[in-house]
């Protein structure tokens, strides 16, 4: 294990003073040296999503980045999106429509879906479907998690075709 | 938007909360990343697990060197089978050691197992573990395991004890794990009365689970009492308790199992994963120790649906009644049996299909090879047989040019009708789910090949689905706490499916509360009433089931109090919404639920508090009917139904096949929580598209070549779909729930069949393998052209 260094990490607003082998990536550092486990360990190559953090807004492998190359980068973490004690709209979102089902790709969701609100307010449903594509849900089918975030898009994305039920 | 045929048990619903989609109780704590997981857990002085896998599918272990791993500095314990109890694991066989004993069987199967300060310690140990082995001859495919001259995987078959004597499996081959053969009427005697007959051999993968959380316990044992505590993602912590105690030789007293939340199982969490190893290595070391695995070691370790071959030949009269179906069914278990017994018999059970068939024959061998194990996976066997029935039945209906809707509404078994096996259907509602497919999904107008682009042509398909829902022991218990709220105790696990919410929503629909007057407790084997497991479409159904039981008692306990508090005889009292017991007719005379617990605490009559439970009966075959071996009855089994419709866009010139729209028709019964069950629709539509399309463990010479994420495929958002269209009708079962009926495994099971079928509608191309990869559906259609062989498989 090589030495390790100093490092200043910049996670949810807030500056963290640690000291870091070079090859830890940001997930461990995460999950080890802060125990902050809402971001989820689900395959360790930037398969799945469920490690999913953001630098500088855009959607991150954190199982594939290594921390000490995130210093003076600004991270947010499934820890930083709620507004106070309010949801952030795309959590509520996902709440209402009842897209949440083991709940283990969550965070990542939650965070691949606020980049793209906040880079494109009016997404498609066909933008969102492709936005989601690096996070991998193993219970929904998907459909209940894009009309969340399709609700949130301004105005609202065209109606999605009719269910029902009987 | 009820159609009641006979009413389901329970109370009538108080209140508005039966059927409402409320949001599930842990969507919150789920979305901002609070809920805890296994892996999230920690405890002082935990100790982080690692093991060591075998590197050859088949091999005699000579030698094993243990001494330089021990002495690295910050381990704490290595394990190999020396170690451990001789005690073996299997549902059906105890055929397996939890370490590898003498033998390897399959790449990857443990063979020791470490605990050290740190993982990355605890991996270094692994490598200095030296183990000299002697490789032996290997077996992958299940009809070359039964030839007399296969490596035989377990030389010891007969010293295994078995749950059930399986006398044709041992007379054939030590590499059979079980057999059963349903036969009703003479199918042989009756060929030549049919006018079209299809014959074909269809092949399905090895899928796997790949539940987002891969498995992860965390051990710790008490040195003064020897009691060891679990946290574990399990489907069921009462079985997760009776095998670590079995396989470690421990009273199940000294076995603690608690879920916290859980990252999906569909059904590869219902045996033990790694609970016992673990508590055997905190039993070593001393200290808490957290095994987790990666995706990699899940992948290569743990379990997949079974690999299945199955070879089918059906006919019928020019007028579309089927008259004859044969079925041989190969599933491949892998090295261990495992579920494999239970699942191969289900599957044979299900291998009529939901069609009335006069005569019929169905043999099913679950046989050994030296790969993964397989086990319990959405739809336990069904999705395999049924995928070559429901292709089956669109190739005649194409041969004796009939609608293949029409084709399986004609031989569509209806209410009072036998199952294979003699068992009669309560509630056969598969023509209305079949009839409502075919007009929301504009059956007749997307229906025959048409070019949609260039090199594109769009098709719709079909499958008809019968499954089962139910099965086994099920307890809860309801208390009055003493300000009128009330707590619900069961063993049952939710998985994700959303079963705390919808279990929670009956209590609080027998009661008349709010969900907020509802705690509904966590499983824990210490304290939770027995449930068998959160598998087979059953926790709604039955744990609703005792759950309303219970609810009907206390409401009597409430009522007796309730009936000396107001001067009122019990049946003028009613219950009403928010927790008060009041007169019919007299809106003001009323009596709170906190009253009548304060009462009852300290006044008159003590706690108020209720327990039900239920085994669901075994379904036995009846042998006046039906010709069995290797079976007499089934676990479990009320019949449920739906129709799925696909309509998808092959791509001619690379073979990629495109699913477009998917209609989804469930007989539920009664939707409790109607954005959860759409939820189970939808998410197992989409696990059926991996079926279908892209998911299959791939080996070679016994190693498995894409034990990742980046190399097995699993359907992400922009591969399926938006428009899954989830279509809920309710046929209340009058035993289930407020009429409740399990939908979370026949999602899965139509799909496979109705998006091959719609490839073969949208190109004529006869695909007889998944997953449909652009290979195999190239191949299909050369073959169609006569420009090459029919699908031969690879």
């Amino acid at each position: 294990m090589a030495d390790k260094l100093p490092l200043s990490l910049t996670i949810n607003g807030v500056a963290h003073e640690l000291a870091v082998a070079p090859e830890r990536t940001l997930l461990e550092v995460l999950r080890e040296e802060l125990r902050a486990m809402g971001t989820k360990r689900g395959c360790d190559q930037g398969s799945c999503g469920a490690c999913m953090v953001l630098v500088d807004g855009e959607p991150v492998f954190s199982c594939l980045s290594l921390a000490v190359k995130l210093r003076g980068r600004a991270i947010t973490t499934i820890e930083g999106v709620e507004q106070g004690r309010e949801l952030h709209p795309v959590q509520r979102a996902l709440v209402q429509h009842g897209a949440v089902q083991c709940g283990f790709c969550m965070s990542g969701i939650v965070l691949t879906a606020k980049a793209l609100l906040d880079r494109n307010p009016r997404p498609t449903v066909d933008e969102i479907r492709h936005a989601l594509g690096s996070n991998v849900c193993r219970c929904s089918g998907y459909a209940k998690i894009v009309e969340a975030i399709a609700s949130l898009s301004e105005p609202p994305g065209p109606a999605l075709p009719e269910g029902g039920r009987s | 938007m009820s159609h009641p045929e006979k009413p389901g048990t329970g109370p009538t619903p108080v209140g508005d909360i039966l059927g409402k989609s409320v949001p599930k109780l842990d969507a919150r704590e789920k979305v901002t990343g609070r809920a805890v997981y296994t892996d999230d857990m920690t405890l002082p002085g935990l100790l982080h697990g690692a093991l060591l896998g075998s590197p050859h599918p088949h091999a005699r272990i000579l030698s094993c060197d243990t001494s330089r791993a021990r002495a690295l500095p910050g381990v704490r314990a290595v394990l190999t089978a020396e170690d451990l109890p001789d005690r073996y694991l299997g549902a059906v066989i105890k055929d397996q050691p939890l370490l590898a004993r003498g033998k390897v069987r399959y790449a990857g199967e443990p063979v020791a197992a470490v605990a050290a300060v740190d993982l990355e310690t605890a991996r270094k140990a692994l490598e200095l573990i030296h183990i000299q082995y002697e490789v032996l001859p290997a077996v992958f495919d299940p009809e070359e395991a039964l030839r007399p001259d296969a490596p035989v995987l377990h030389e010891q078959r007969d010293a295994y004890f078995s749950l059930q004597e399986n006398t044709e499996a041992r007379a054939r081959s030590p590499n059979a794990a079980s057999h059963v053969r349903l036969v009703e009427g003479t199918p042989d005697k009756v060929w030549d009365q049919c006018e079209v007959i299809v014959e074909d051999v269809y092949e399905t993968p090895a899928q796997q689970h790949i539940y987002l959380e891969p498995c992860s316990s965390l051990a710790t044992v008490d040195r003064d009492s020897g009691k060891a505590t679990v946290y574990t993602s399990t489907q069921t912590v009462f079985r997760a308790q009776a095998i670590t105690a079995e396989v470690l030789a421990m009273p199940m007293s000294k076995v603690r199992i608690i879920a916290p939340r859980v990252g999906g199982g569909f059904g590869g969490k219902t045996e033990s994963t790694n609970q016992p190893i673990a508590v055997a290595l905190s039993k070593v070391a001393g200290a808490p120790v957290k095994l987790t695995f990666s995706r990699t070691d899940d992948m290569l370790m743990m379990r997949s649906r079974h690999a299945a071959r199955i070879y089918v030949r059906t006919g019928a009269t020019r007028d579309g009644r089927i008259l004859a179906h044969k079925v041989r069914m190969y599933y491949d278990t892998g090295a261990y049996a495992d579920d494999g017994p239970f699942v191969s018999a289900l599957g044979a059970w299900l291998a009529r299909g939901p069609y009335r068939i006069p005569h019929v024959e169905i043999e099913c061998w679950c046989v050994y090879t030296n790969r993964l194990r397989a086990s319990a996976f959405r739809g336990f066997g069904n999705p395999q047989v049924h995928f070559a029935n429901e292709v089956q039945l669109d190739r005649l209906a194409d041969r004796l040019g009939m609608d293949p809707i029409e084709l399986r509404l004609r031989n569509a078994l209806e209410t009072g009708e036998r199952w294979l096996g003699g068992a009669r259907v309560e509630s056969g509602t598969l023509r209305a789910c079949l009839e409502r497919a075919r007009e929301v999904s504009g059956w007749s107008q997307r229906r025959s090949a048409r070019a949609s682009a260039p090199g594109k042509r769009r098709g719709v398909g079909v499958a008809a689905i019968g499954h089962v829902s139910a099965l086994l022991g099920s307890s809860a218990t309801v208390r009055l706490n003493e300000d009128g709220t009330v707590t619900v105790n069961t063993g049952a696990v939710d998985i994700g499916q959303g079963s705390d919410t919808a279990l929670a929503q009956c209590a609080a629909a027998a009661l008349g509360l709010s969900l907020d007057q509802i705690n509904f407790t966590g499983p824990d084997t210490d304290g939770s009433p027995y449930d068998w497991c959160t598998a087979g479409s059953r926790t709604t159904f039955t744990v609703g089931r005792v759950i309303t039981q219970a609810c009907e008692q206390i409401q009597q306990q409430l009522f007796e109090h309730a009936s000396e508090m107001l001067g009122k005889k019990e049946k003028d009292l009613e219950l009403r919404p928010g927790g008060l017991v009041g007169v019919k007719g007299q809106p003001d005379a009323t009596v709170s639920f906190g009253a009548i617990a304060g009462r009852a605490l300290y006044f008159k009559g003590g706690p108020i508090i209720a327990s039900s439970r239920w085994l669901f009966p075994a379904v036995p075959i009846d042998p006046n009917h039906t010709k069995a071996e290797g079976v007499s009855s089934i676990g479990n089994g009320y019949f449920v139904f739906a129709a799925q419709v696909v309509e998808v866009e092959v791509d001619e010139l690379t073979g990629q096949v495109q699913v477009l729209e998917a209609w989804s028709v469930h007989d539920v019964g009664r939707a409790i929580n109607p954005a959860a069950a759409e939820g189970q629709v939808q998410g197992g539509f989409v696990q059926g598209i991996g079926l279908a399309l892209t998911e299959e463990l791939v080996w070679r010479d016994g190693h498995l070549l894409n034990p990742s994420m980046s190399g097995y495929k699993v359907p992400g958002a922009p591969d399926v779909p938006v428009a899954i269209h989830p279509i809920l009708l309710e046929h209340p079962h009058g035993e289930g729930p407020f009429g409740a009926k399990g939908v979370a495994e026949l999602s899965l099971v139509g799909v496979a069949p109705a998006i091959i079928n719609a490839i073969r509608d949208a190109t004529g191309a006869n695909v007889t393998r998944i997953p449909a990869t652009g290979e195999r559906v190239l191949r299909a259609l050369m073959a169609r052209e006569g420009m090459g062989t029919r699908d031969s498989g690879g």
